[in-house]
């Protein structure tokens, strides 16, 4: 288990990380997830010992990462698959950090089986592909066979049969019973592969929750809707929700040409124009996203928003 | 600790800057030697002055140089890759990594230019014929081992720096400055504070162990290299207060 307590990293007057407190459980995949510069690469180079938090600290199973006996028994970790020596051949890449955690020289082998690079076991890394070293960065973080997975932007420049592998690979690890930490930016991959959701955004904790309750709790679905006769759709609609809005949730907003409407079904929309003898030149329904959830939630929390967003 | 440095030793002997940073060390310790020494044969009768021991050892400046380059490497080499995030997950206790490090930069560059000097002596001496020196004459042994002590410090020395500026070239020409470039230009100090500069400067006083007579206004053999010692061991010791505080 990893346990952050309150974690803080500041350069000079920049907050990156701030007050960050989160429980990472073994057994499932755990997505960190957040914009760019929101904090996600420094916040894992602390959990690591890398980088010294200004404020706080995080746990690994009870003990800081910097004080365990041999860390790469208990925690792999794969921050930048491209942060190897080039002119060292995979196998005396692994083999250097096996023996500086007493891991047998027989493991090497065997990750080197593991990930698919048995057959360039012998060629020097510089010349790998950025698919190769991020196997190869794989192969080291399961080298000492831990329980406990990091992983930062794993899929990022990866071809689509790489995803699939590596997304395989941490249910996988997942299933096993281990801790899988991954952290991304890609929405539609954490869909895919998290069961929980760490979220921040400038350095803060924003959610903690199952992917699904994220989803259901913080975006709803709406109804799009287009009409030549917009401002009195607006107002007929307007009238139409305010009489059900029991939750408080039901609303009418104007999106430049069409309208959102959320607390009434697309049926009833129709139902409710028909009768007042409006004409609709379109009537959706839009489902409810993991994206359209994440962008509400981090959109007030962007570092560098774009003038257009 | 025997973990780390397995680990150390096996990241040394599998980049290929090792194997020639310490080929162009042996080259240029035994070939200056050579030469000096067919050079000052060739003067004949007219050679009277000089030390045989001192000319056989004249690439030891050079061969220094190189092996400081292997220093500068072993951990600029890491900065420069990013390496270093991957090395201090596995081994997360920064100055054990470092106190391997040096371990082994010195184990190799000991082994290495021992070699290199005892051949660079013998080498020498055959050359010079009849005014050659014997291994047993007075400071000769010292000398020649203390030749080999020499380019080992000075490779501890570049590795130290490395750790320090953590950028190969900015590392590399810091040692080329503070054991070959500033240690001559002390010489051009001016009064009795200026000889004290110069006597005490680097490879000033850590090169007096490579001579078997001790030069006149100069630190004896021992009290030179053990001051040239200090310079590199503030230096690591800088560089090891750093790698504690900084993030990596």
């Amino acid at each position: 288990m990893i346990d952050a307590r309150r974690l803080t990293k500041r350069y000079g007057s920049t907050v990156a990380v701030d007050g960050l407190s989160f429980e990472v459980r073994g057994g499932h995949v755990t997505g960190f997830l957040g914009p760019n510069g929101a904090g996600k690469s420094t916040t894992m180079r602390m959990m690591l010992g890398l980088d010294h938090p200004t404020e706080g600290s995080v746990l690994i199973d009870g003990t800081p990462y910097g004080r365990l006996k041999h860390p790469l028994r208990k925690v792999g970790a794969l921050l930048d698959a491209k942060a190897v020596h080039g002119g060292r051949t995979a196998r005396d890449h692994l083999l250097c950090l096996a023996q500086s955690n007493g891991i047998p020289s027989s493991r090497v082998n065997e990750v080197l089986a593991l990930t698919g690079l048995t057959e360039v076991a012998r060629r020097r890394v510089g010349g790998f592909s950025l698919g190769m070293s991020q196997r190869l960065g794989i192969a080291a973080a399961l080298l000492g066979d831990p329980e406990i997975l990091l992983f930062d932007e794993p899929v990022n420049g990866l071809d689509p049969e790489g995803i699939l592998w590596i997304r395989t690979l941490m249910r996988n690890l997942a299933a096993e019973g281990r801790t899988v930490f991954v952290s991304s930016h890609l929405m539609s991959e954490m869909a895919q592969t998290a069961d929980h959701l760490i979220v921040i955004g400038r350095g803060r904790l924003i959610a903690d929750t199952g992917t699904r309750e994220f989803i259901s709790r913080s975006s709803q679905g709406y109804v799009r809707v287009r009409s030549p006769r917009l401002p009195d759709l607006a107002r007929l609609l307007d009238g139409a929700v305010s009489g059900r809005a029991g939750d408080g949730t039901a609303a009418v907003t104007l999106h430049g040409d069409h309208l959102r409407v959320t607390g009434m079904t697309a049926a009833a929309v129709g139902e409710a124009a028909a009768g007042a003898g409006l004409a609709l030149h379109e009537l959706a329904e839009v489902a409810p996203s993991l994206e359209a959830a994440y962008m509400e939630l981090t959109q007030s929390s962007t570092e560098y928003a774009g003038v257009t967003s | 600790m025997t973990d780390v440095l397995r680990s150390e030793w096996t990241k040394i002997r599998s980049v290929r800057s090792t194997v020639w940073t310490l080929l162009v060390a042996v080259v240029l310790m035994v070939g200056f030697g050579l030469l000096v020494a067919a050079s000052t044969a060739s003067l004949g009768e007219n050679a009277g002055l000089g030390d045989s021991t001192m000319i056989s050892l004249s690439g030891s400046a050079f061969a220094s140089l190189a092996v400081a380059t292997l220093g500068v490497l072993a951990v600029g080499g890491e900065y420069r890759t990013g390496m270093i995030r991957t090395t201090l997950l596995a081994v997360p206790g920064r100055l054990r990594m470092l106190a391997a490090k040096t371990a082994v930069v010195a184990a190799v560059a000991f082994a290495v230019s021992l070699a290199a000097s005892f051949a660079s002596f013998f080498g020498g001496q055959a050359v010079l014929g009849d005014k050659a020196a014997r291994l047993g004459d007075p400071g000769v042994l010292r000398a020649v081992v203390g030749a080999a002590l020499l380019i080992t410090a000075t490779g501890v020395f570049g590795l130290a720096l490395g750790a320090l500026i953590r950028h190969t070239p900015g590392a590399i020409v810091a040692v080329i400055g503070l054991v070959f470039v500033l240690p001559q230009m002390t010489s051009l100090l001016p009064g009795e504070w200026g000889d004290t500069v110069q006597r005490y400067f680097t490879t000033n006083a850590g090169s007096q162990i490579t001579y078997t007579r001790v030069a006149e206004g100069q630190l004896g053999p021992w009290a030179g290299f053990a001051v040239y010692c200090t310079w590199i061991a503030v230096t690591l010791a800088a560089a090891a207060v750093l790698l504690r505080r900084r993030d990596a």
